[in-house]
């Protein structure tokens, strides 16, 4: 499993599109990916649970991602959520 | 060209493109007991909510930019969301029809969203009750309602209160509809609009829709679906002489409305939100002689606040200045219905538990309307009236409610000023009783078209009944007089503020009368103002 964190820039937060983009980003792994933020935790794959994180701007998240992928998945993902949050 | 016929209630000329509004067919139906199938239903309504949301968002990205399209873009991505369709898989499963789970798991993730201490999120929950909606109408056989742009004539086969309401006010030209009354909600709109309407057309919806251009002559009674040379050259010379005679009103625009004989009577204008406060004040109204509370209950799904109940009433009182306004308490039931108060289903609802009577078995709902209009009190010369009263007790049980309301906020140190409290006279009750009822009330303003229906049994909403819907009835007549001769002894004000207070017929016998308020559509102000200063009353 590799895990990383990530604090939220984003003046929105974690709003429903970046939330939209990162759901549809993830589903194209075999790794399962989770959210934990300060306010729960999501499974990535699951679009209204990662938005029912209210996740704002300086909130820490950590992505926990498991799986066959587990390398490359993380590696993108943290590219990701630094272009887009 | 195609031409027919309609009941006018209010004067004017339009001309535009005609849009159809097709009631929503909510049934939804039931599951046919395979849950195979039901999922099957789902999973192909679901693409099609996708493809219309698809063609939805490229028209919104084309003409609103890709920002305002991401709204829509959200939407499609919560139909893909694994714990809606989980859920929905589930409530199939139990023996669900398709669109009543759709529904169902759509507001249960609705209310999660509402309870997130997020602003942001908490709007979200409209998303998913839109999309759930969306396919719940795909299933029931619905396209559902499109609004286009630009002005037009609405033309349907009738409106309720809460379809009017949502209506976009300035985007309609006029209505046309085939059912409906001059008494009914779409009449009472039109004429705060000031839009030419018809009720109880002989136009068909198919007709209106295919029609490129429809007018209507507000004057006659006349709808022409795509008129020739000869009719649109008459109607625009209508439309202009109209416009002429409404140049030749404004002289008495600012004057006193008194007759030749000296007899002062305040002219006042119905309104039923704060918008429509405006349309008063631009119409010339010497003040508000009812404003209708359940306009602010209707077309939501939660009872408003006190809050905002108060911001309403205090935008009104603040627009209006120093002149009165006079806010009738809560009217809802009868034809008026709303889901969220838990009424239960009337075989009359007419005679049923409204007005008043649920305002004294519903405290929950009273309570805070009070405690807005007196603290709204202060930012205005506000006034307080009870609807549908039939008895002195009513009034007394009111009234002590209020005292202590009024008691409530003193000690709490809210600002408030005196408000009077009268009462509605619209049962045939009241009428009778004028005398007992002045000795508690601070003024009468009489609903006629209630009063009417209740004094001739004779359903307003009954197409069918025109000829026997009377106001000018004998009956009433004499009720009328009593109430004001009641009122003078006691030394309070009458009023009229139902259809009749505009009636130029009337306005001389109202005011021989005694009455001293004619409360009205803001439109029909000036031209009795005319009548007024006219008379030899």
């Amino acid at each position: 499993m590799k895990e990383f964190k990530y604090v939220i820039n984003d003046p929105m937060g974690l709003h429903a599109r970046p939330a939209g983009q990162l759901v549809k980003a993830v589903a194209g792994y075999a790794s399962t990916v989770t959210l934990i933020a300060p306010t729960g935790k999501a499974d990535a794959k699951r679009l209204m649970a990662v938005m029912r994180l209210a996740a704002k701007q300086g909130m820490e998240l950590t992505v926990q991602v498991d799986g066959s992928d587990e390398e490359k998945a993380a590696a993108e993902l943290k590219a990701f959520l630094e272009a887009n949050l | 060209m195609k031409q027919g016929l309609g009941l006018p209630v209010f004067p004017g000329v339009a001309i535009g493109p005609a849009v159809v509004y097709r009631k929503a067919q909510r049934t939804i139906p039931v599951a046919c007991g395979d849950p195979a199938v039901e999922q099957k239903k789902f999973d192909s309504a679901r693409e099609t909510a996708r493809e219309q949301l698809t063609a939805l968002y490229n028209k919104a990205a084309q003409e609103l930019g890709e920002d305002k399209a991401a709204i829509i873009e959200v939407q499609m991505l919560m139909l893909d969301d694994l714990d809606y369709l989980e859920a929905v898989t589930a409530a199939i499963q139990d023996g669900a029809a398709a669109a009543q789970a759709a529904l169902d798991c759509g507001e249960e993730f609705a209310q999660v969203f509402a309870a997130l201490d997020d602003e942001y999120m908490k709007a979200r929950s409209a998303d998913i009750r839109d999309i759930s909606q969306r396919i719940s109408d795909i299933l029931c056989g619905n396209a559902g309602f499109q609004l286009p742009e630009g002005s037009f004539l609405l033309v349907a086969e009738d409106l309720g209160p809460s379809e009017t309401i949502q209506l976009p006010r300035d985007q309609i030209m006029a209505f046309v509809t085939r059912q409906g009354s001059s008494s009914s909600h779409t009449a009472i709109l039109a004429r705060t609009l000031n839009i030419p309407s018809l009720v109880q057309s002989d136009i068909a919806l198919e007709e209106a829709e295919a029609c490129k251009v429809l007018a209507v002559d507000g004057f006659t009674g006349k709808w022409y679906a795509d008129p020739d040379e000869e009719t649109m050259a008459m109607l625009l010379k209508k439309k202009e002489e109209a416009a002429a005679d409404r140049e030749a009103l404004e002289v008495y625009r600012g004057k006193e409305s008194v007759t030749k004989s000296g007899r002062k009577v305040l002219l006042c204008a119905n309104i039923g939100c704060p918008e429509d406060a405006e349309a008063a004040v631009a119409a010339d109204a010497e003040g508000v002689g009812l404003m209708r509370s359940e306009f602010l209950y209707l077309g939501r799904d939660t009872l408003p606040t006190e809050d905002e109940l108060f911001e309403a009433y205090k935008k009104v009182g603040e627009i209006m200045g120093d002149r009165p306004v006079v806010i009738r308490t809560l009217d809802i039931g009868a034809d008026k219905q709303v889901s969220y108060m838990g009424l239960d289903k009337e075989e009359n609802p007419a005679l049923g538990l409204r007005g008043l009577r649920i305002c004294l078995t519903r405290e929950e709902i009273f309570r805070p309307q009070m405690r807005a209009i007196y603290r709204a009190s202060a930012y205005g010369n506000l006034s307080v009236m009870f609807p549908m009263v039939a008895s002195v007790w009513e009034l007394k049980a009111a009234k002590e409610l209020c005292a202590k309301v009024r008691a409530e906020l003193e000690a709490e140190g809210v600002p408030m000023k005196e408000v009077p409290i009268g009462i509605m006279i619209e049962t045939p009750a009241a009428a009778v009783l004028a005398q007992e009822l002045a000795k508690e009330a601070a003024f009468f303003s009489v609903g006629t078209n209630d009063l009417t229906q209740y004094t001739l049994a004779v359903d307003r909403q009954n197409a069918k009944l025109g000829d026997f819907y009377d106001p000018y009835h004998p009956a009433l007549m004499a009720l009328l007089g009593h109430i004001a001769k009641s009122a003078n002894e006691a030394g309070i004000w009458a009023g009229i503020c139902g259809e009749l207070g505009a009636d130029p017929k009337l306005t001389e016998t109202f005011l021989k009368m005694g009455y001293t308020e004619l409360s009205m559509a803001p439109g029909r102000i000036l031209g009795t103002r005319r009548l007024v200063c006219e008379s030899e009353v």
